[in-house]
């Protein structure tokens, strides 16, 4: 076993995580920033291709005021108006630290860039070309946090349980991938920026390790979510032809910049129809989009592989290639020459609204946790507007690292081993049996399976009630199945364990969600129920998640967070 | 016009330091354009779940996690598409085994065990 003693503990090391190390950092805080997949690589941040939303006005006028009407409007009356203010006034500051940083924003005559995205009233999403924010953004940070002397970076440490006494914060009990060692760290203050839950869907755009344990370690950990019904599809999701080293929400950075034309399988467009805008405006938001091509799937009028055409074979091969030169040779090396042809989307699981309830310093209901990120929830409400969880991840990482330095700076740590016990004791049951899988050496990877097709086919873009009542059904039905499940005996690497517990966690995550979807009686921004078609205004308020004495989920209601 | 198989060989090695190494051939499905990482995650997910492989990102080439040896050539398993013929899917060659298809590539800085040991021995 191995024993780690620090002021805050940063699980996650994305974009969020990486921010909220730097911040504690040099808020006179020790850092422990811990990841299971590798510093900087894992997480969502690194996938993103190009928008960042942040109300800069060095192009045309623009202010943090006008970028949050835009950001409340696209969540159709859900966000906590106070946490979407902190988000685009802070933006600026963000976008501005990261430029001093020499992140490469994109610039015209000097001047940051910044496009027009869908539910914008002004171009305001910087990026880093071509389709390389991400990537530039990751490793900008990278280097900053390595620059942090009072930051300890740990590459494959799963965190798994926070470690709570007497109500009280006071570390995480995890194990160190590579051989199997179990971890124990003391830690006065501990930040959850480890990300969302697109996962748990059977087409999903975001990296492997999205499986809802933020979420997970929050619930156990006493603390609340709000939300849950809100994972965001992403309309345009890259189907067919098979495309490899692209993310495949690139299409999106492609229709900011040329426009393009949607099409559903007769050759006809469809927007209208839902309430969107045709032709080459890229105006619909991202719920009406999704709805409309998966109402279009029900109608029979989609492609044999269920998607509609993207279409930018009206555009010159010139401003195709001004617009994304070396993107273009690496389509064409998967052999697609947008000029010729058409490439087939769908939608697929992107983002989650809503997450880890937490106060304007990022504090949850429990003292010393705190939340970052894709992780939290409330700024965005029923609908994220394109661009804002990168400028979330940016800002509400700073601040949860500041305020949790804050808080840790002068406490004395408050490790407990009778509070870590029941996490080391599970570990150690997992590990030390002699059993391979029960036999069943795909156990583990078949039940992921079928998990990502329950929450695709009935927790998706469509719920009705019957649908969503079954998911339940079996999800507190795989609870229990899990717990019978061994992991092999594998010393090193060994995946069976984390499958293990990353299903653990998307299990409380899944049945979050379809609890609380089947809560929501109406269609509300990227929660649509067949059911109840129309928005309620008697239901514009957020739902709360708990779990109770017994273990249980049970969900309550808050009015929306005004600003004051 | 080619025909598709219906399904490709794909050998995977695998083994851990101390322990004499053997190979395992597995039947993958076959998809037009499928990468080596769908290979290794469809057998991972249907038939055996044991087997050590790093990656994150899932085919987008963003983490840079997935390095292994492609029938002998370094290759990302997200961008390298699968042969209609046979495949061998090894560890890097030039890095520490740690098991099956994963090597250290993690940076000194970031691992555990060598911060602990740079620690104590400091």
């Amino acid at each position: 076993m191995i024993h780690l003693e620090t002021d805050v503990l940063v699980v996650g090391a994305g974009g969020a995580g990486m921010y909220a190390a730097i911040a504690a950092a040099r808020n006179d805080a020790d850092v422990i920033l811990a990841d299971k997949s590798m510093i900087s690589r894992g997480g969502a941040t690194i996938m993103a291709q190009m928008t960042t939303a942040a109300a800069l006005g060095e192009q045309e006028p623009d202010s943090w005021e006008k970028h949050l009407n835009d950001t409340l409007d696209a969540g159709r009356g859900l966000c906590n108006e106070e946490l979407s203010g902190i988000l685009c006034r802070e933006a600026v500051d963000r976008i501005h630290e990261m430029d001093d940083w020499k992140v490469g924003w994109a610039r015209k005559d000097g001047k940051i860039t910044g496009v027009m995205a869908p539910g914008h009233s002004v171009p305001r999403c910087v990026y880093v070309d071509f389709l390389n924010t991400g990537p530039a953004v990751a490793k900008c940070l990278r280097t900053q946090v390595a620059r942090a002397n009072s930051v300890m970076r740990v590459s494959g440490l799963a965190i798994n349980d926070i470690v709570v006494d007497d109500g009280i914060v006071v570390g995480a009990v995890g194990w160190n991938i590579e051989d199997q060692t179990p971890v124990t760290i003391a830690a006065k203050a501990v930040v959850l920026a480890a990300g969302g839950l697109t996962r748990l869907y059977a087409r999903n755009s975001a990296s492997v390790n999205m499986n809802g344990d933020a979420y997970a370690m929050a619930l156990r950990a006493g603390a609340d979510l709000i939300d849950m019904e809100f994972p965001q599809f992403f309309p345009i999701g890259h189907l067919a032809p098979r495309l490899v080293g692209m993310d495949p929400i690139m299409w999106d950075p492609f229709r900011y910049k040329l426009g393009g034309r949607l099409f559903n399988a007769e050759g006809k467009e469809f927007l209208h129809r839902y309430g969107g805008e045709d032709a080459e405006k890229y105006t619909t938001t991202r719920d009406i989009i999704s709805y409309g091509i998966t109402k279009e799937n029900e109608a029979g009028r989609t492609t044999e592989n269920g998607g509609v055409h993207l279409s930018f074979q009206h555009i010159p091969e010139e401003q195709l290639r001004n617009a994304f030169g070396p993107v273009i040779d690496k389509l064409a090396s998967n052999g697609i020459d947008l000029t010729k042809r058409t490439i087939e989307v769908s939608p697929i699981a992107h983002y989650h609204m809503g997450g880890i309830r937490v106060n304007e310093q990022m504090e949850t209901s429990v003292p010393g946790l705190y939340g970052a990120g894709e992780a939290v929830g409330g700024a965005n409400g029923a609908n994220r507007l394109s661009g804002n969880a990168i400028p979330e991840a940016f800002v509400f990482g700073e601040r949860a690292g500041r305020f949790a330095a804050g808080y840790a700076n002068g406490r004395k740590q408050g490790w407990s081993d009778m509070g870590a016990e029941e996490h080391l004791d599970r570990l150690d049951a997992l590990t030390g049996r002699q059993t391979d899988a029960n036999g069943e050496l795909s156990a583990l990877g078949e039940m992921w399976a079928e998990l990502q097709t329950l929450m695709w086919d009935k927790v998706g873009v469509l719920r009705t009630e019957v649908k969503l009542m079954a998911a339940l059904a079996r999800i507190r039905e795989m609870r229990p199945e899990l717990e019978a499940i061994t992991p092999t005996n594998d010393a090193e690497f060994n995946l069976t364990l984390q499958d293990w517990y990353d299903l653990r966690s998307a299990l409380l995550t899944a049945e979050s969600v379809a609890l609380a979807a089947i809560n929501r009686t109406e269609s509300r921004g990227a929660h649509q129920r067949e059911d109840y078609e129309e928005i309620d205004p008697a239901q514009s308020h957020n739902q709360r998640l708990q779990l109770d004495r017994n273990g249980s989920l049970v969900s309550d209601y808050l009015s929306v967070g005004r600003a004051a | 016009m080619s025909t598709q198989p219906k399904s490709v060989a794909v050998t995977i090695q695998r083994g851990a330091p101390g322990v004499e190494g053997h190979t395992e051939t597995f039947d993958v499905p076959y998809r037009e354009g499928m990468s080596v990482l769908d290979a290794v995650v469809w057998i991972r997910t249907n038939v055996d779940s044991s087997i050590a492989f790093r990656y994150s990102c899932v085919n987008a080439n963003a983490c840079k996690e997935c390095m292994v040896s492609v029938n002998g050539k370094t290759e990302y398993a997200c961008t390298a598409r699968l042969s209609t013929e046979s495949t061998t899917v090894g560890p890097l060659t030039n890095k520490t085994l740690i098991r099956d298809l994963v090597t250290d590539i993690v940076p000194p800085k970031e691992n555990l065990r060598a911060i602990l040991a740079a620690r104590d021995g400091g």
